[in-house]
């Protein structure tokens, strides 16, 4: 077989792959690598320093905890969402399925303010919850229910065309097999839909690590306490100290490239998993 | 999360529901199901409803006020402004992207996929960073701006990058799976049969992407307009002059006017749920 090139019959090829790495490079690439080289001015002592500051660290801290937590509650109510929009009928479904996307287009400030405005201990939610004690608006808890609102379709979006595919001769041969709907669940859907679970676990983190806007408002920015790692960024950014800015961003640039990196095999790995298993394919 | 990975094919649940290998006991059913809609409810329902009802809380003439307020109307030119510029820019190298990823095969396709994906991966806050060292008064090219007369970081010319940027990847996502899965026959049958590059674009390319990419270009158009943390960063925050709508409610909300806060906030709600609205009909033509 001849390659690509010597029988290329579309034009444009040449025109078009200039453009995108022109306007890549120009918005993406060039942009991205002045972090790099800007942290390249500070000595390494002096970079080692600033992202091991117990104030940064306290907010590494704070920052992966709380996008753990948010990812994990996700993917049991991702789970039990997609669930329920695949397996059951119910009133109303349409508009639920469309309306798990919200956090996807509601811009993160507005969802801050409201988040803050029900966890306040004079709102809706928040008032409930001062009898018992638990303070969640201006707290790392604060930071937690912001970070589950924007992680959910993630999760959802991730398991629901997988479960969608899933062929039910899978579940078939279980029950014919004596297993009881429990056990057919748990041993036969649940391992097929492992690699979506971790994927969209793991893409709702990543988000999490990132957010700022529906963060800041809820999170009360309590030095040591609930101060998450974007926001140092900025307070530093404030201070005219573009370098400390600087280092605290390459530690983030790395982490995200990491997780992108983990995202981008375990989508090779849910996507072939899924074609095994896929509606018609069960040999 | 491309359309090619969300179409929701709507078989209904009933083949479900209705055999006996997959049926469930009604109280499982409906434990699953009051589970999962709680928290709906609690964690997306009662916020969209919280966000109109603090709008309307001090009545409905300073609702109109506060949308109407000068500061209020030069935020939403910015915001239509920087969407206006970024929403073409990026659209026009998603098609050119899609075009040579998808009817070519060359050498470093993966990896020029994954860096197109990157600014999803990249914090708004460090985006916006980014910016700041290239174009800051002790950024790059920051004296020589200066000596000229440009105003780029806290200026207009900053937050329209700064949307270009996380807005980047929205329709080129879109296009790469949809125009890999039409394949190139249709294409090389128009070429051969003597249309020109751009004829075969625009009569037979466009058609078959025209839903893909009004899906990709709604979700750019939300995140665009919605944009907080990348613009927070290099705007300077100069109220009605830099403060695009999400700033400007970020104001309002640290100076206490919190019903003016939810007054222009629902306006961005609003723009979501027109949103979710085009992007289900995208689908619908979609699949």
């Amino acid at each position: 077989m001849a390659t690509a090139k010597t029988f290329r019959v579309l034009p444009g090829f040449g025109l078009t792959l200039g453009y995108t790495l022109v306007y890549l490079s120009l918005i993406v690439l060039i942009p991205l690598a002045a972090v790099f080289i800007k942290a390249t001015s500070l000595s390494f002592a002096d970079f080692w320093q600033t992202v091991t500051d117990p104030q940064v660290v306290s907010s590494y801290r704070v920052t992966f905890l709380t996008s753990l937590a948010a990812a994990a509650i996700n993917v049991i109510f991702g789970l039990l969402l997609a669930w329920s929009l695949v397996r059951y009928e119910f009133w109303g479904k349409r508009v639920v399925d469309a309306l798990i996307d919200l956090p996807f287009a509601l811009p993160t400030a507005v969802a801050g303010i409201t988040l803050s405005a029900l966890y306040a201990k004079n709102g809706w939610i928040g008032s409930l919850l001062a009898p018992l004690g638990i303070k969640v608006a201006f707290t790392p808890l604060g930071i937690l229910v912001a970070l589950t609102f924007i992680g959910l379709p993630f999760v959802v979006r991730t398991i629901q065309p997988v479960l969608q595919e899933l062929s039910l001769e899978f579940e078939e041969a279980a029950t014919t097999l004596g297993a009881n709907r429990w056990q057919a669940s748990r041993y036969v859907v649940l391992p097929a839909l492992l690699p979506a679970i971790i994927t969209g676990f793991t893409l709702a983190f990543a988000r999490a690590v990132g957010e700022y806007g529906s963060v800041v408002f809820i999170a009360g920015n309590i030095p040591m306490v609930s101060e998450i790692t974007p926001l140092l960024i900025i307070t530093r950014l404030e201070q005219f100290d573009v370098a400390g800015a600087t280092a605290i961003a390459v530690v983030m640039l790395v982490v995200s490239f990491i997780l992108l990196l983990v995202i981008n095999v375990l989508q090779h790995w849910a996507s072939s998993q899924g074609s095994r298993l896929k509606e018609g394919k069960a040999a | 999360m491309s359309a090619a990975d969300t179409i929701k094919v709507y078989h209904s649940a009933e083949r479900y529901e209705k055999n006996p290998a997959t049926r469930e006991p009604r109280w499982v059913k409906y434990t699953i199901l009051s589970m999962a809609l709680g928290f709906f409810g609690l964690f997306l329902l009662l916020p969209l409803f919280a966000v109109f009802t603090e709008a309307l809380r001090k009545g409905f003439s300073v609702y109109v006020a506060a949308i109407t307020h000068p500061d209020t109307l030069s935020a939403i030119r910015l915001t239509l402004l920087a969407s206006f510029i970024a929403l073409p820019l990026n659209i026009v190298f998603g098609v050119a992207a899609a075009w040579c990823i998808s009817k070519f095969n060359f050498r470093g396709k993966q990896l020029l996929i994954t860096l197109i994906d990157l600014p999803f991966s990249v914090s708004p806050v460090v985006a916006g960073l980014m910016y700041v060292l290239v174009f800051g008064i002790h950024g790059w090219f920051g004296s020589w701006l200066a000596d000229h007369g440009i105003k780029v970081i806290f200026a207009v010319p900053s937050i329209i990058l700064a949307t270009t940027f996380v807005t980047f990847p929205f329709v080129a996502r879109e296009l790469i799976p949809l125009m890999e899965a039409q394949g190139t026959d249709a294409e090389e049958a128009a070429i051969s049969l003597g249309a020109t590059g751009w004829q075969t674009f625009w009569h037979v390319t466009l058609p078959n992407i025209k839903w893909g990419l009004l899906y990709g270009a709604i979700l750019c158009n939300a995140r665009a307009m919605g944009e907080f943390g990348a613009v927070s960063v290099v705007s300077g925050h100069l109220r009605g002059q830099t403060t695009t709508l999400p700033l400007h409610v970020e104001i309002l909300y640290n100076e206490y006017q919190f019903a003016a806060a939810f007054a222009v906030a629902s306006l961005l709600a609003l723009l979501a749920l027109v949103t979710l609205a085009l992007k289900l009909y995208a689908e619908r033509h979609l699949s």
